[in-house]
């Protein structure tokens, strides 16, 4: 009897357990429903905000509902602010400045992770250094530099760093190269050191054990980083700000201050032309948010 | 420094030599292609980069209005440094908006991401949608933060004064204009961004932690605070130090959204808007623009170091 009573006891107890693991449970789905809710917001309603004419915002308030939802704004956005133009610019700096930065420093994190130099660990810091600075201790002699050094014609129009394609570039790729120089080592430090021994039994120069072994087998730090290098760049405002005067040149995230002015008749529009301006962001959170996760992770775990 | 200045052979030439044994099987050619290797990425890091930055330190003791060449650079040794601190007024405005960023950042949206990050470390349906939302924000630039926030900040088409009904002249609140405002207002829109990236990264150094450590703090009593606090939280140093270092670069490093709203002035200085409103104008005043870029340079060498410390202990143990 006295068993069977414990017992009862027993089941109430994890029951009132299970009961309150559940209850919190529920707290927590609610609280970070809330906490997602409020997070997506100001995104949802920029979207929201696109889709409405602006005659039906302006009578009716902001604050309602729609009686109307229209692509209006954005064929506005896309055609008045010339947006075409400037994604092509973009498209021009950051695929090469991409790759280059990607190609260097997976030669440079080949170099310091699989063989030993005397000054391997010092260059690998002063790499991580530089890419720690805020641009803005670097910008006022790099743009003296921009517009005092000299680059033969069929590199730029004006014979100048300045103002060209190739100066914004230039300065992507040196300015990323730490970043990616050191999620490269870390990757390449992972792989077992017996690959570089047989390849040299194999009589394989570094060229090849390079290009044939070790870059193939880091194919998958060379994508994550790759996403996150190009969302990066794409989203970089500040170099094109000051390294250009061309506004036709500017990149588009630097070519959204430009539009402002032309933007700011009525906010539907702004909201357009930033959901546009987003939207190739907004398809690599979409389809690489993995590739985008890692490439940030693998810096900063070492894995 | 000025041995890696020369672009590739001699450095990796140099280096090989030495390290012995291991590079006995490397031919004369394979040296070059090292040294190539490691050459050209340096060159571009330390012309591009490394020099710009002495060369800040070095005009900024000088005068010089970028007109009339090199020639017309004038040494005024502390001068700079010395209008900074008495007769330049946005001066301790942008360092202390600048340290106003830092402690909003360090206090409240860097824990908040923390907080996201152990929540959602629990495994439950869902996580993946939580997840997403809350790092949504991490791949928009900050430029179309300020855009996307503008939305909301408006003065009369913007979301909040119409929620509130504050749009008419006489009670309009100017969230982005009034200079006691809109720091807060910039910081609230940085911070939406901020959260989702310290809780992305923190989220993965947690899964790294081993779960056995929690599962052992759990039999032996400890609640789940406790088990942050004690277990959890001390094993995660190293990423704890990697958050750490990433929000007070963030918090130096912040320009786009002051200059989108308003080119950073009227209660928005910044350091980094107070450097780029000197080079860009009509009154480039290099030397003065390069003073700033110093201090700026001076606080952040303090984390760089911290960290680069610490990430070569952690090579070499």
């Amino acid at each position: 009897m006295r068993a069977i009573a414990e017992r009862l006891v027993e089941t109430r107890a994890s029951d009132a357990g299970r009961r309150t693991k559940r209850i919190k449970r529920t707290v927590l789905h609610a609280f970070l429903i809330v906490m997602s809710l409020v997070w997506l917001f100001p995104l949802a309603y920029a979207v929201y905000t696109s889709f409405r004419p602006f005659a039906e915002t302006a009578k009716l308030g902001y604050v309602s509902l729609p009686q109307h939802l229209t692509f209006d704004n954005y064929v506005h956005a896309w055609v008045q602010a010339d947006l075409p133009k400037f994604f092509l610019n973009t498209v021009i700096i950051v695929v090469p400045a991409m790759i280059i930065v990607l190609f260097l420093a997976s030669m440079m994190a080949f170099a310091v992770s699989r063989y030993s130099f005397r000054f391997n660990v010092g260059l690998l810091l002063l790499f991580t250094a530089a890419n720690l600075l805020p641009p803005q201790v670097i910008i006022t002699p790099l743009f003296r530099m921009y517009l005092a050094l000299p680059l033969p014609d069929f590199l730029s129009d004006n014979g100048l760093f300045y103002d060209q394609f190739i100066g914004i570039i230039a300065i992507h790729v040196a300015f990323q190269m730490g970043f990616c120089t050191f999620v490269l080592s870390n990757y390449m430090k992972t792989l077992p050191k017996e690959l570089n021994e047989a390849a040299v039994v194999d009589g394989a120069s570094v060229a090849r054990t390079f290009f044939q072994i070790i870059l193939p087998l880091t194919r998958p730090a060379l994508a994550a980083l790759a996403t996150l290098q190009a969302t990066w760049m794409y989203n970089d405002f500040f170099w094109a700000l000051i390294l250009m005067r061309t506004g036709d040149k500017y990149p588009i995230t630097s070519g959204l201050n430009a539009l402002k002015g032309q933007f700011f008749t009525d906010n539907n529009l702004v909201a357009a032309g930033s959901i546009l301006v987003a939207l190739p962001t907004l398809i690599v959170f979409l389809v690489l948010q993995k590739q985008f996760v890692r490439g940030l992770t693998i810096g900063s775990t070492k894995g | 420094m000025s041995s890696t200045r020369t672009p590739a052979p001699p450095t990796g030439g140099a280096g090989v030599r030495r390290s012995g044994r291991k590079f006995s099987v490397l031919t004369g050619q394979d040296r070059v292609v090292l040294g190539l290797m490691v050459g050209i990425p340096t060159f571009m890091v330390v012309f591009f980069v490394i020099i710009p930055m002495i060369a800040s330190t070095i005009l900024s003791f000088t005068q010089w209005n970028g007109i009339g060449g090199f020639a017309a650079i004038k040494f005024v040794g502390l001068q700079n440094y010395i209008d900074l601190v008495t007769v330049y007024i946005p001066f301790f405005p942008a360092l202390t908006h600048n340290l106003i960023w830092l402690g909003f950042f360090l206090f409240i949206a860097t824990p908040i991401g923390i907080f996201f990050a152990v929540l959602l470390d629990k495994e439950m349906r869902g996580t993946r949608f939580y997840q997403g939302a809350l790092y949504l924000p991490v791949v928009l630039s900050l430029a179309i933060v300020g855009f996307i926030w503008q939305l909301q900040y408006a003065p009369e088409q913007g979301l909040i004064n119409n929620v509130l009904g504050t749009t008419r002249q006489d009670n309009l609140i100017s969230w982005l204009g009034d200079p006691s405002l809109n720091l807060w207002a910039v910081l609230v829109a940085a911070s939406w961004r901020h959260v989702g990236y310290v809780m992305i990264l923190y989220l993965a150094g947690l899964k790294s932690v081993d779960p056995t450590l929690k599962e052992a703090a759990a039999i032996d009593g400890a609640g789940e605070v406790d088990t942050f606090r004690r277990v959890v939280f001390p094993v995660m140093r190293p990423i704890n130090i990697v958050i750490l270092v990433i929000t007070v670069i963030e918090s130096l490093r912040a320009f786009d959204l002051a200059f989108i709203v308003n080119k950073g002035l009227n209660g928005l200085e910044l350091l980094s808007t107070l450097v780029t409103n000197n080079i860009i104008g009509e009154t480039s005043r290099i030397g003065f623009g390069s003073a700033i870029a110093v201090v700026l340079l001076v606080v952040s060498v303090g984390p760089i170091l911290f960290y680069l410390t610490r990430a070569l202990r952690e090579d070499n143990p």
